[in-house]
């Protein structure tokens, strides 16, 4: 461990990141599926960071809260991931369309 | 509340309602809807009149309503919106009458009725209001109201015209918008009987005032047709006679003269306008407007083209006197604001009438016309002749107290340009009564006249009358106690009282 | 609940529930003015811990401004999906996932905390993106992916904030975090994150890419709420954050950013409404340029809070602000309404084809027309008072550059408001035949309008309203905090 960087620092930075890193997927890629795995990793990111928030008082045991919050937010997103994967692939059944830019 | 509170709001209620009941009627209930529509003019021709009473008596008539924060709606009843309440109800009723029978078997005519008493009900309101915002609430009703009337037709001109009238209007609108916001926060809401409440910020924001004052009458100018803001009304003329009639005559164009006498004396007050020097810029756009109207008039051929030029000019005596100093010529201002609308509905009832009866649109196809149509043709003389300002007709009343306020005020150019406008008026008008009477028919007409009847229906005839007799009768008797000049006089004293 | 039952049983069910709501909504609201402020806290555990239901002026105005909405597009709807032509896709989820959005909609309206907010935000997103694409047609669903796909970012930002605040405060209830904010660079970054979320799901210029697709797409009455309801609760939820929680900490150049966002959005959503040949289109875009306004709500209040709470300009900023979102609610559900009922009878939402409406749909044509003149902003109407409201403020306050923007913005809003009724008045030589379209249709979209036009008559009791626990109210403010 690096001195005076506890864990959860570490994860509080790397949820930073990978945040930004989807955002920018989100936006430059073109395809559908990519897009929707960027929303998934944007979502891995925010719960990261309320994970690492459970740990930052040192204290005994971890902050119950934040967890709580990441597993109504992991439901939330699963079906939001769900539905949108529901919608490309109709999008794609109907008119063999994968990115925003084709023209039917 | 009592009924003094209310009757403000019944007043304008008495044509709103029955125009709101039209829409739900079925297109054939004629009967219904004229009843209706003539019942709503009577009656508010009657409570206009029995305020005036109660007002000559001293009593008070105020109704107040609050709309949010600060913006208050309120109607008040004074002597310059009785004046104006007044010239609307009376023309109001005497061009449903006129109108029933002109679009008799006419399409739409709900739709037309409808928006006819809907645009009174706006004009009633810009008499009554008793703040700028009011004012400007009913001002913009207005636009709204009048637009399915100009499109009326629903021909490609009409819609084409329709659409020069709302960039204008919208656009004189939203200038007044910003005037109006603009005041009130400078002033609060304007009442239009606390005049002086800018008075005291003339010190301080003069240079806002000065801007202000101008944006104000850029909005006002848009329907008080002042040059180069007059481009729709001679477009506007495409609508039916008594539209054009009612335009002209009351409704639009009177609501930007009223507004431009209610900011000049009621918001700024003379003292404050003159103070800044607001007047003489005013005088001069009114008199380039005066001439400008009369030469365009004088170039046209198709007949309510020229009416249409001639109200462009005639409109800006109001601002003209408006802006000359001196109770003579404020009087002739409120004078013109009646006279000009009485003699100018003459005149559009009886283009109507020509057009209904012969089909007859242009001035060089009048030739021989007062001996098919005699009585028309009278109405129509007697109306020329007093907007030339012939004595005894009305015109003559006005343009000689302008006259003579602006001797009063020490500028005699002011005479000038009444001269000159008199002059072109009797250019473009003369021809056409000379041609009428004098002139050989060019062929036979082509609608036969029947024996033993009248030049054209009676109810086509009987308003052109009527307002005919009445701009003859308010001249011979401007000395009389009832007279719309006695009227002007009061409220003019009023103003200069303080002085 | 209503997935359960039989497919003919759900519109009337539907109609009941939403009559239900909508009565709650007032029924709260005149509690709310008459008591003043509810809060009540399920469970039974206190603030910091339990999860609180609240209820003040701001938050009752939207329920009543949604229970309004949603009775009349229920009404609307009944007919609406009971027409043969409109029976196609899954059509019969409307009502579950529209009771379903309204649900969570008035429990955003209601929440206390970050939280709860989120999930209520996400649930509103997910549930109109099934809307949006219940026709099941090919545009629809692209409009409706790219829809959820920005959702799902907006929301993702936001909890991004929550979750750094938690980190910071520990705590999650509104009026607790309020307290104890104390500034700090995390806490400016959440808050950035979280308005730059809502601006998304709000739909503000630049970020309003996804809505003109999906509200134009959608079908008629789903059109309607998503763009008087759905835009108007992260707009809500933006006001709650900007003025409860962080009000101390926002700073002069933030409103002026987000007004400047919204004079962006003013002018080109209008510009770009003007351009459409599609009516539908046209309507959706200006959406974009009537939710600007609302964003000039925000330099004018955070100039007067910097300048003193007791800024004379506040009370209309605030008031016009509110009032925009009002008259817009009630007037682009009519005129979504309006625009419904006349593509199902003439076949087409070509601009166009409006040739003699006037004639042929009186009562639409009025429907449209009301509800023109409340988004153009001429008195009287409910769209007047908020354009007035606004443009005094700018006087008032100084900032007079945003006036030029209101009054350009109303310009071009009555350009297509008009180019549409000036068509309506032209009459055709070949006359087309109409499909009977139900009456209930054209009467809901005409009472609509009525109502945008009629809230312009009376603003008191909304004011009323409002002034329950105003934000600006310090001295009651402090006094509850020290209450809790």
């Amino acid at each position: 461990m690096i001195a005076g960087i506890e864990t959860h620092q570490i994860y509080a930075v790397t949820a930073g990141l990978l945040f930004c890193m989807s955002l920018g997927g989100l936006f430059l890629c073109g395809h559908f599926f990519k897009k929707i795995i960027a929303t998934k990793i944007l979502g891995t990111a925010v719960f990261l960071l309320f994970i690492s928030l459970g740990k930052r008082n040192a204290m005994e045991f971890a902050d119950p809260v934040p967890q709580a919050m990441v597993i109504t937010g992991i439901v939330v997103a699963v079906s939001a991931g769900a539905f949108a994967l529901a919608l490309a692939r109709r999008i794609w059944r109907e008119t063999g369309q994968s990115t925003f830019e084709d023209k039917p | 509340m009592t009924l003094n509170e209310w009757l403000p709001l019944i007043i304008v209620a008495s044509s709103l309602v029955p125009g709101l009941v039209i829409f739900f009627l079925a297109e054939h209930q004629v009967t219904a809807r004229t009843v209706l529509n003539l019942f709503g003019a009577t009656l508010k021709l009657l409570l206009v009149l029995v305020v005036y009473y109660g007002i000559l008596r001293g009593n008070e008539y105020e109704f107040r309503y609050d709309i949010g924060v600060d913006l208050e709606f309120s109607l008040r009843v004074d002597l310059l919106s009785l004046l104006f309440a007044i010239l609307s109800s009376i023309l109001w009723l005497v061009t449903t009458l006129y109108a029933i029978s002109y679009l008799e078997g006419s399409p739409n005519r709900r739709r037309f009725f409808g928006f006819f008493s809907i645009c009174v009900t706006a004009s009633t309101g810009i008499a009554l209001s008793g703040n700028i915002v009011t004012f400007f609430i009913f001002y913009e009703f207005l636009t709204l109201a009048t637009y399915p009337l100009v499109v009326h037709r629903g021909t490609e001109a009409a819609l084409q015209a329709g659409r020069t009238y709302l960039w204008y209007t919208i656009g004189g609108g939203t200038v007044l918008f910003v005037g109006v916001v603009w005041l009130f926060v400078l002033g609060g809401s304007m009442e239009f009987d606390r005049t002086g409440a800018l008075a005291g910020l003339a010190g301080e924001h003069s240079g806002q005032l000065k801007i202000l004052f101008w944006v104000l009458i850029g909005g006002l100018g848009v329907k008080a047709a002042l040059v180069p803001l007059h481009g729709w009304l001679p477009i506007a003329m495409v609508a039916p006679a008594p539209v054009s009639a009612l335009l002209h005559a009351v409704a639009v164009v009177k609501a930007g003269a009223f507004g431009i006498l209610r900011v000049v004396y009621d918001v700024y007050g003379i003292e404050l306008a003159e103070e800044l020097g607001l007047l003489t810029g005013l005088a001069v756009i009114a008199s380039v407007t005066i001439i400008y109207g009369s030469m365009r008039a004088l170039a046209q051929d198709d007949l309510k083209r020229r009416l249409a030029y001639s109200t462009v000019s005639q409109l800006s005596y109001i601002a003209l006197g408006t802006a000359t100093l001196g109770v003579t010529g404020s009087i002739g201002a409120l004078v013109h604001l009646v006279h000009q609308g009485v003699m100018k509905i003459t005149l559009f009832f009886c283009a109507g009438n020509l057009a209904e009866t012969l089909g007859l649109h242009k001035v060089s196809e009048l030739n021989g016309v007062g001996r098919r149509m005699p009585l028309t043709m009278a109405a129509f003389t007697v109306a020329a002749f007093g907007m030339i300002g012939l004595p005894p007709i009305a015109g003559f009343v006005s343009k000689w107290y302008l006259g003579l306020g602006a001797l009063e005020a020490g500028r005699p150019w002011i005479v000038a340009v009444l001269l000159t406008s008199s002059m072109l008026n009797a250019a473009y008008f003369l021809p056409i009564v000379h041609a009428a009477w004098f002139r050989e028919p060019d062929g036979e007409w082509t609608v036969k006249r029947r024996a033993r009847y009248l030049e054209t229906s009676w109810m086509l005839l009987a308003p052109a009358i009527a307002t005919a007799v009445l701009s003859l009768a308010i001249g011979l008797f401007a000395a009389t106690q009832w007279s719309p000049l006695e009227m002007a006089r009061q409220i003019a004293e009023a103003w200069y009282a303080d002085r | 609940m209503c997935f359960l039952l039989p497919a003919r049983l759900r519109a009337p069910t539907g109609l009941a529930v939403a009559a239900v709501t909508a009565a709650a909504a007032v029924a709260l609201a005149w509690q709310v003015a008459v008591d003043g402020m509810i809060r009540h806290n399920l469970g039974g555990w206190d603030a910091p811990l339990g999860i609180g239901l609240y209820a003040d002026g701001l938050s009752c105005v939207f329920l009543v401004l949604t229970g309004v909405v949603g009775l009349l597009v229920s009404v609307y709807a009944r007919s609406f999906f009971s027409l043969p032509e409109e029976q196609e896709g899954a059509t019969k989820l409307f009502w579950p996932l529209w009771l379903i959005l309204w649900g969570a909609l008035n429990g955003m309206f209601l929440s206390a905390d970050l939280f709860n907010l989120y999930v209520t935000i996400e649930v509103v997103g997910l549930a109109a993106v099934a809307l949006t694409v219940l026709s099941g047609r090919p545009p629809a669903l692209v409009a409706g992916l790219r829809y959820l796909l920005a959702a799902i970012a907006g929301s993702m930002a936001y909890l991004m904030g929550v979750a750094l605040i938690y980190g910071s405060v520990s705590a999650l209830d509104l009026q607790v975090v309020a307290q104890s904010i104390e500034g700090g660079s995390s806490l400016r970054v959440a808050f950035g994150l979280m308005i730059a979320g809502l601006l998304v799901k709000t739909a503000v210029f630049p970020l309003h890419f996804w809505l003109p697709s999906a509200h134009s797409s959608a079908q008629a009455p789903v059109s309607a709420i998503l763009s008087a309801l759905v835009v108007k609760a992260s707009f809500y939820l933006i006001l709650r954050l900007w003025v409860d929680v962080f009000d101390g900490s926002v700073t002069v150049a933030a409103g002026q950013a987000l007004g400047a966002l919204g004079a962006a959005a003013v002018l080109w959503g209008s510009y770009q409404a003007l351009r459409q040949r599609r009516l539908k289109l046209m309507v959706a875009h200006s959406t974009v340029g009537q939710i600007g306004y609302m964003f000039l709500l925000f330099p004018l209040i955070t100039l007067a809070h910097q300048g003193g709470a007791d800024a004379p300009w506040l009370i209309h900023a605030w008031t016009g602000g509110i009032y925009q979102a009002l008259a817009h609610g009630l007037a682009k559900a009519a005129m979504f309404l309006a625009v419904g009922v006349f593509v199902l009878a003439v076949g087409s939402d070509d601009r166009e084809a409006t040739v003699d409406l006037v004639g042929r749909l009186p009562m639409t044509t009025f429907a449209l027309a009301l509800a023109g003149v409340s988004l153009i902003g001429l008195p009287p109407s409910g769209g007047f008072v908020a354009k007035w409201m606004l443009l005094k403020a700018t006087f008032t306050s100084g900032q007079w550059w945003w006036a030029p923007v209101i009054l350009i913005g109303s310009f071009l809003t009555a350009g297509y408001v008009f180019m549409v009724l000036r068509q309506a008045f032209a009459p055709t030589k070949t006359p087309i035949q109409l499909k009977p379209v139900p009456r209930a249709m054209e009467v809901t979209a005409l009472l609509l309008g009525a109502a945008a036009i009629l809230i312009g008559f009376r603003a008191e009791e909304v004011l009323f309203l409002l002034d329950v626990e105003a934000p600006f109210q310090e001295a009651v403010e402090a006094e509850e905090g020290g209450g809790l």
